[in-house]
Parts: C-alpha cells; structure tokens; sequence
C-alpha cells in the first residue's frame, strides 16, 4: 500500500490577478519504507509542497488537488483527524533548528510536547524519560534534554529536530533540507543518523534538497522539481547520473563529483536565475535557461512522460533519446 | 531599506545645499555643480511621490491628515472666524455658565463667554505648545542620539547612561516641577515638555545612527576622506530624518496630552485660551458637581481628537517609512 | 546565536551532571550582573538627588521669593527665613547638608502643613498603592490580552476595532475622563442617579467587611479611568511584539506537532512575545506612583497625587521635592527590578 500518494497538487499564493502559482500540478507517491528525494532551486516550490502535506501554508495559500496519507486526503479531513495525523502520521524536521525550535522551553519537553499530546503517555515524567530516549538514539546525552535551544550547537539543535520528528513513532518523516545550515562534516553524520533510524524504525522519508548529490546517496527515488512542477523522476542514481531532463543534468553538474568524467572536463552551473512564479515563461518554464531548447519549447509545456524503465520526464527531446537507442 | 531609499524626502533638504559639490566635485569639471543638484531634486520628486501613495494606502492615517489640516486651518483663521475679542473677560456676550442656544452652541463658561469661540482660540495654544515642544524634544533627542551613535567610546558611554537615567524619570512629574520652579508662560511649558521627553527619541535615533553607519557607503565616504561633520551631515541625518519626522508626530500628541495636563493644573500661562484651562476653570465652577457638562464636554473631546489624529498620522508615517517596525508605543 | 556550549567545568559535570551543573556556573555570572544593575541604581538615585538640588535650589533663583511669593516682607525676616533654611551658606555646604539629610530620610518640613516631609508622604502612601497597584494589574492583564487576540487575528475586523477603541482611549486626557464619569455615575444626568461616590476613599464609621465594601465602592470609578488611559501602552506593546514572533518557524513546528491554534498562541507564542513586554510591566508598576496624580486630584483620593496637587498650588517646594525624589526613586527601583527579572523569563540572557 502506498504511504503517500500526491495527485494533481496545486498551490497558489493570493488570489485573482495577483494570484501566484508556486505548486502546479504535482504528482508524487512514496511507499512505506522508501526513501524519496525532492530537488530544486531555492523558490521551485520544494518547501511549499512539504508544508503543504500537513496543511501548514499560511491563510492567503490555497490548495488543490489529493494529499492521500494511508489512503486518507489530508485536504479533506476534519480539524480533529488532522490533528491526530500531524506528527503522528507524518512529522517534519525543518530547515534551521535554530528557529524550529522554541528558546524559551527546554528540549526535552519540546520532544515530550507531541507524545503527551498524542497521548503516547500519559504523564509528564513518563513524556520526559521516552523524549531522553529518543535523545540517546540521535547520538545525544540524555542530559542535554535540559538545555535550552541557544546552548546547543547547530548539529545538536538538528539532532533534537530529529529526535523530535521520531517521538510519535511517525509512517512518515518530511525532511526539509535538513542538513543545509550544517558544515560538511556534521552534515554526513546527521545523514547517516537519519538513515539508520529511517530504516530501523521502517519510516517513510521524503527528503527535500537543492543537494542532487546529497539526495541521491541517501534516497531510492529522486524528484526534480522545476517552477512548481515535477520535471524529472526516476531510481535516485540513474536520475544523478545519467539525467534525461536537462535541468536534472545542471543540477547534478552544479554539484561536481569525483570520480564523474564530466565534472572535470566541465564543470558547470545553470546559466541565469530560477523564473519569478508571478511570471513564468510560456511554453516549457525552463526554456529560457536550456540548452538544448527547440523552437516548439516556447510555445508547449511538455507533460511527464516515460523515459525509459520507472521513469519519467518532461522534455520533448525525452522521445527522441528514446528513438534513438 | 525603504528609509534609505526614501531618506531623501524633502524635510531632508536643507543641510545639504552646497554639499554634493564638496563631496562630487574635485574629478568632476565645472557641469557639475548644476548637474548632481537637478538630479538629486528629481529624485527627491520621485520618492516624494513614491511616498505619498503608500501614505494614501493607509486610511486612518489620512483621516488624521485631513483632520488636521483643518483644525489648523481653524485655528489661524481665530481672530476672523470667531472675532479677536472672544477671549476678552470685560465685555463677554453672554451671562455666566448659560445652557447650549442658538446663540452659543455650546453655552457660556463662568465669565459669560462663548464656549465654541474659545475652543476655537484654544486650539491655537494646543496646537503651538504642541508643535514647539516636540520640535525641542525632537531636536534634543536626534542631537544627542547622533552624536552618541556616530563617536561611540567614552562620549557614546557618558550619553547613553544620562539618556537612560532620563528615560526611567517620570516624565509628567519632571514636566510638573520643571512648570512650577519656572516663571507661569507658555516658553515654560513648551521647555518643560520639551526637556521631560526627549530620551525615547535619542534612543531610537542612536540606534538607527548605529544601523546607518554600519552601511557600506558610509565606509566608504569615511575612507574618502569624509570627516565627522560630513559622514553625519550628508550620510546619518538624511536617513534619519524620516523615522526622526515619524517620532515627532507621535510626539506631539504626548505633548498635546502633556501642556492640557500642565494648564488643567492651573501650571500653563493664566494669560493664554487653553483647553487644559478650561477644564480647570470648569472644574472650579464647579462644573461637575452641578452636572454642567457642556462646559466640561467640548474641550476634552477637542485634546482627545487632535492628540488622536497626530498618532493616527504618526503611525501611519511609522508603517510607510519602516514597515518592518512594529509599531510599537 | 551563539553555537558555543555554556562552560562546564568538568568538576560540576560530574557532582551534577548537564544542566544543573551549567546552572551553578551561570549563578555566579547572575550574581555579577544583579551586582553590576544595583550598583547602576545607586549611581541613579544619587542622580536623583543631584537633579532635584539643581531645579529646586538653583533654577527658581532665590526660593525664600517663591516661598513668601505675593506677601510683604522685610529684610529681616528675609535673612531669618534664609539662616532657617540654610540658604545663607555656600552652594556646596547646601548641597552636601542637603544630600546628607535626604540619606537620614530628613526631606525638610512642608511650608504648608508644618510638618517633616517624610511623615506626609508616609502617610498617604498606602492610598495610592491600593489605587494604582490594582489599576496597574487590571490594565496589565486587560492590555496583554487584548493585545494577543488583536495580533492573532491582525488585519481582522477585531484587530482594528480593539487597536482603534485603545489608540482614542490613549488620546483622551484621563483627568478629563475621569471627571466625565463623576458627572455621569456620581453625580447624575437627567434620571440616572448616582451610583458612586464622587470622591475621597471611605465614607468613614464603616468597620470590618463593610468598611472594605465602602472602599472598593470608591474605588471603582478612579481604577476604571486609570485602566482606561493605560491599557492601551500595554496593548500596543503585546500586539507589535506578538506580530513579530507570527510566521515564526518554531510556530510552524508547534502546529505541526498537532497542537490547537490556542494551544500554539498559550504555550509558544505568547511566552516568546511576552518578554519584551515584561519590562514595560514593571515600568508601569513604578508609574504606579506617579501615575495617579491627575486621578487623584479629580476623585479626591487621599494619596501622594492629592497631595502633590495640594503641594503645587502654593507652591510648597520642599513637599513637592520630596515628592519628586519618591516618584522618580520608584521609577528607578522598578526598572531595576525588571533588569534583575527578565533574566530569569528569557534563557537566552545569561542568569
């Protein structure tokens, strides 16, 4: 059965003429125990999608389309049942702990705080012992619980996130870019930490970077997401390496890799900046910036279509790959 | 960052006459001099301009304006509206605290005279103790907030903790005793506001003075060569005119509340129409004890509606020139 | 923010481990800095006392004129009244005699009633307490409240209604208020009878129960025109600093977790929101003094404001000197008490 099954997904911030599109029509789906990555540029509507999944978007954003958890529409489902499903259905760990998290409450009931109210037990001290746990199981002394935000260092602060996010016993954890305040080092080990805990606990994660590298060493599947739309989706290191989309191909070539032939002989950036949502380009969003763009790319936006075995892609040069194997 | 870009509104103008040739003119031919000065003023225009319709998207404090462009429009008119004698105690129209009539609308105070034709002079002295005694404590405020904010160091030190000490006084107390150990006239009044309220503004002002010059181009003027008086002629006060005319807007309704509060105890210029007066005098005719309220009534609402309409303007000034300050009061 | 972890040493680490231990290193900076702000007040209240020497000594000129203003006297009685009052000797011995008897509590006799200072002010200073400490909680509570809800739902009809009520009520003279309520519910218009005493504390023979009945009786109008002028300060406050904390992150997180939007405002919001609001509390509870002077003279309440009133119509300086440094010793003694309390609401300052 799938966890999480997203149909025909739109968003849109403000209304008539001043109406801004940031979601257009997404389609994803994640069973249960799967790692999915979601990529793009900072304003492609990564982050708006994730909020979107518990209906956390501000009043002025309205939402379309079917958001299927366990079978159940997070759009539809009263107050009380989505209620009950945050956090323990699906839990989040956001980007900037340092924010996320209250300063003026201890850790340690800010990881209580969901298990007493989803009523997982029932009393303070019980809350507090399993939030001391969870704190053991990010790597974290159960000590710390008592400090506040401030005193910890940014790693900690995103272990808290982490310890927070599993305290419910969550199907499934939404990581949003996790790791992208984190210096390198620190970064690996919270990656790590998230997929030993991911697979010993059989939780369903959807991770949301701009880092193709990152996301594909981590995830099963990878979505490329591009003005508000899925342009690109496939097996996580077919998707990094061999792109069929050629906003996949920047992305991927944006962060180099070792070892890559391409990298060393070109690496390269995307040339110009990701479109106003307010003002989109007609035809295929990504035009302006591609490559490769065709005459017909200004006039038609292509739809997802296969690309090969479990993947998709929207780009009209998709079928003459294909062709031509 | 929408300071800065209004920061050259046209209360921003008079210090730096002059100065952009100073500042422009040694790689520059003779041109200009004329030239910088015909941009600078277009682009005042604009952002003049640019101004105006944010302000005029925010109703309450257009209602404020408006308001207030006609009680001064009022109060000069005085002397023609109601006659320059209407004050006169000698030869009063009317007898002693009369009802409202058709002949004064809002009936007589104790001496006989018309209760609407002295509001109207009232508002004269309101609107000038108001006025002045915010522009003192504006002006103390921005001196000192500058000057605290631009040197820092030991003279920043000996400011901030003077600014401070002043910020905890009571400022209607300090107000009282600086009124009463003064000769009775209106300067004292205005003084005396004026030298109680000046901390909030030096405060805010050394803070944006500290925002401003931590900018870019301020280093870069200092590393041309700009002087004290130059970085904070050319480069602090125009940026901080705006939340400085903000400030005194909102200032003035305090003073407003301030000089009715100082005359109503019998504090201000026995010689001078004042609403705080009135009160006064309506309270010792006894006004309240005999249920008199149309003496009582006019002038209370008059203070309360010109303070009203200077905070209305002076928040929607606050919203238009920083919207990402709160207002906060 | 600092990423760096509070210094433990490794000695408390082990005798109580984690947070208690950071908590006895953190004591001792407590200490310091509750050390550093009484000394800050003491420096504040000889300032206080530098500042009222200057306006009453030096600025009125010659004070044995003000003090016999509008009679005729000889030059011999001028010189008696100077020895009297010390005025014959140089500036600096009146200030050091000056500065050494306010210490002792020796505030001078009123010209008035003849009587030490200190003993008048002593005297009315349990009125005003009850009249404007309970004023000060009411408004407090009523500002923070309606301030929440206005931010909670800002830009919504509620919002503006709330915010425009409280900015007219701000303008309004609460003198002027105060003596529209006496007309209204004391003395009575038209067939409304008078409901509340117009003035003073008690109507005195009362004892016990009935007597505490008889004073909240008068209490009741004063109280309502202080909460009236003042909830809005608060209000405005609570509002602009509950809409800076809205569209936080960590609001985000708390509804995510599943919690009620009340339960997001109670828990998360407010006590972020509350901190900066914490310190305008206690300038208030120090405006307690001098906050009632208007209402006082209106109502007759017999505190420090009536007589402050009594003492500026002669004007008797050496009350209305006193009364000053109360008012402003009390200003200084609440904004100290609120340096020394924020720490202790907010973590992030060092305690």
């Amino acid at each position: 059965m799938t966890l999480l099954d997203v149909r025909d997904l739109h968003v849109t911030y403000g209304t008539g003429a001043a109406a801004v599109p940031a979601v257009r029509g997404v389609d994803l789906t994640l069973a249960a125990g799967q790692k999915l990555g979601l990529a793009g540029e900072s304003g492609c509507g990564k982050s708006t999608l994730a909020l979107a999944l518990l209906r956390l978007l501000p009043r002025p954003a309205r939402v379309r389309g079917e958001i299927l958890l366990d079978g159940e529409d997070v759009l539809t489902m009263s107050w009380g049942r989505l209620r009950a499903v945050r956090w323990a259905g699906a839990s989040i760990v956001f980007q900037g702990a340092m924010h996320s998290l209250n300063a003026v409450h201890r850790v340690r009931d800010q990881i209580a705080e969901p298990i007493l109210l989803h009523r997982l037990e029932t009393s303070q001290a019980a809350a507090r012992r399993r939030a001391e746990g969870l704190l053991e199981q990010v790597g974290l002394p159960a000590a710390r619980g008592g400090a506040y935000p401030h005193e910890l260092s940014g790693g900690q602060r995103q272990r808290v996130m982490i310890a927070m996010a599993l305290a419910c016993d969550p199907r499934l954890v939404v990581a949003d870019e996790p790791t992208t305040a984190l210096d390198v080092m620190i970064q690996a080990q919270i990656l790590r930490l998230i997929e030993r805990l991911v697979a010993e606990h059989g939780i369903g994660l959807l991770m949301i970077s701009h880092d193709l590298a990152v996301l594909s060493d981590t995830c099963d599947r990878l979505a490329v997401m591009y003005a508000g739309r899925i342009v690109e989706e496939g097996p996580a290191q077919r998707v990094f390496t061999a792109a069929e989309h050629p906003y996949s191909g920047a992305l991927a070539a944006a962060f180099p890799t070792v070892g890559r032939a391409a990298d060393r002989r070109a690496p390269q950036g995307l040339p110009g900046d990701p479109p106003d949502p307010a003002r989109l380009p007609g035809g295929c969003t990504f035009h302006p910036r591609c490559p490769v763009a065709l005459e017909t790319c200004a006039a038609d936006e292509p739809r997802l279509r296969e690309a090969g075995p479990g993947r998709r892609a929207a780009c009209v040069h998709v079928d003459s790959v294909k062709e031509a194997r | 960052m929408s300071t800065e870009a209004l920061g050259e509104e046209p209360g921003a103008e008079p210090p730096d006459t002059g100065a952009p040739a100073k500042s422009a003119a040694p790689a520059d031919s003779a041109d200009s001099a004329a030239d910088p000065g015909a941009l600078a003023w277009a682009r005042r225009r604009r952002s003049a301009a640019r101004f105006w319709r944010a302000y005029r998207g925010q109703r309450a404090g257009l209602v404020g304006l408006v308001a207030l462009a006609v009680i001064a429009f009022t109060a000069l008119a005085a002397p023609l509206l109601v006659g320059s004698d209407a004050d006169s105690v000698t030869d009063a129209p009317g007898t002693a605290l009369e009802n409202p009539s058709t002949e004064f609308p809002l009936g007589t105070d104790q001496f006989g005279r018309s209760v609407l034709d002295l509001l109207v002079y009232g508002a004269r002295i309101s609107l000038t103790v108001g006025l002045l005694a915010a522009a003192l404590t504006v002006g103390i405020g921005t001196l000192v907030g500058m000057l605290a904010g631009h040197y820092g160091g030991w003279l920043s030190g000996v400011l901030m903790r003077v600014t401070d000490f002043f910020l905890v006084m009571p400022t209607l107390v300090l107000a009282i005793v600086l009124a009463t150990v003064m000769s009775r006239s209106v300067t004292t009044v205005i003084i005396a506001i004026g030298v109680a309220a000046w901390p909030k503004t030096a405060r805010l002002v050394r803070a944006q003075t500290l925002a401003i010059e931590a900018r870019p181009y301020v280093e870069r003027a200092r590393a041309l060569g700009g002087g004290h008086t130059h970085v904070m002629r050319r480069h602090v006060l125009p940026n901080v005119l705006p939340l400085v005319l903000a400030q005194t807007t909102l200032v003035i309704s305090e003073a407003i509340l301030t000089e009715a509060t100082l005359a109503f105890l019998g504090l201000g210029d026995p010689q001078v129409v004042s609403w705080g007066g009135m009160l006064q005098d309506a309270r010792e005719a006894g006004a309240i004890s005999s249920g008199h309220w149309s003496f009582l009534v006019p002038p209370g609402i008059a203070i309360a509606v010109v303070a009203l309409c200077f905070t209305l303007a002076g928040r929607a000034l606050e919203s238009v020139l920083n919207p990402k300050l709160g207002v906060a009061k | 923010m600092s990423t760096a972890d509070p210094p433990v040493t490794p000695a408390a680490e082990k005798a109580a481990p984690g947070a208690r231990g950071a908590a006895g290193s953190s004591r001792r900076a407590y200490l310091g800095y509750v050390a550093g702000k009484l000394a800050g007040a003491a420096v504040s209240l000889f300032a206080i006392l530098v500042t009222s020497f200057f306006l009453f000594r030096i600025i009125p000129g010659d004070p044995v004129k003000t003090m016999t203003h509008g009679r005729k006297v000889d030059a011999e009685q001028l010189a008696a009244l100077r020895r009297q009052y010390g005025l014959d000797l140089p500036l600096w011995e009146q200030f050091t005699r000056y500065v050494g008897d306010a210490l002792t509590g020796d505030l001078g006799d009123s010209y008035q009633f003849n009587e030490p200072v200190l003993d008048l002010i002593r005297e009315r200073v349990p009125a005003t307490l009850l009249l404007t400490g309970t004023a000060v909680v009411l408004y407090s509570a009523l500002g923070l409240w309606l301030g929440t809800r206005a931010a909670w739902r800002h830009g919504g009809l509620g919002d503006k209604v709330n915010t425009g009520v409280a900015l007219t009520f701000w303008s309004v003279p609460h003198f002027w208020l105060g003596m529209l309520l006496i007309i209204f519910f004391s003395v009575g218009v038209g067939p409304l009878p008078g409901l509340f005493p117009t003035g003073g504390m008690e109507s005195g023979g009362e004892e016990g129960p009935a007597y505490v009945v008889d004073v909240v009786h008068h209490m009741v109008l004063p109280v309502l025109t202080l909460v009236a002028a003042c909830y809005a300060q608060t209000l405005l406050v609570m509002r602009s600093s509950l809409l800076d904390e809205m569209g936080s992150d960590y609001l985000t997180a708390a509804r995510a977790k599943g919690l009620r939007d009340d339960l997001v405002r109670r828990r998360h919001a407010v006590p972020n929101a509350l901190l900066p609001t914490i310190t305008l509390v206690f300038v208030n509870l120090g405006f307690i003094a001098a906050g009632s002077i208007l209402v006082e003279t209106v109502f007759s309440w017999p505190g420090l404001g009536g007589l402050f009133y009594q003492a500026l119509s002669v004007p008797d300086l050496p009350l209305i000197q006193g009364l000053f440094i109360v008012y402003a010793g009390s200003m200084i003694l609440m904004s100290v008490v609120a340096d020394l309390i924020y720490p202790l609401f907010d973590p992030r300052v060092g305690r």
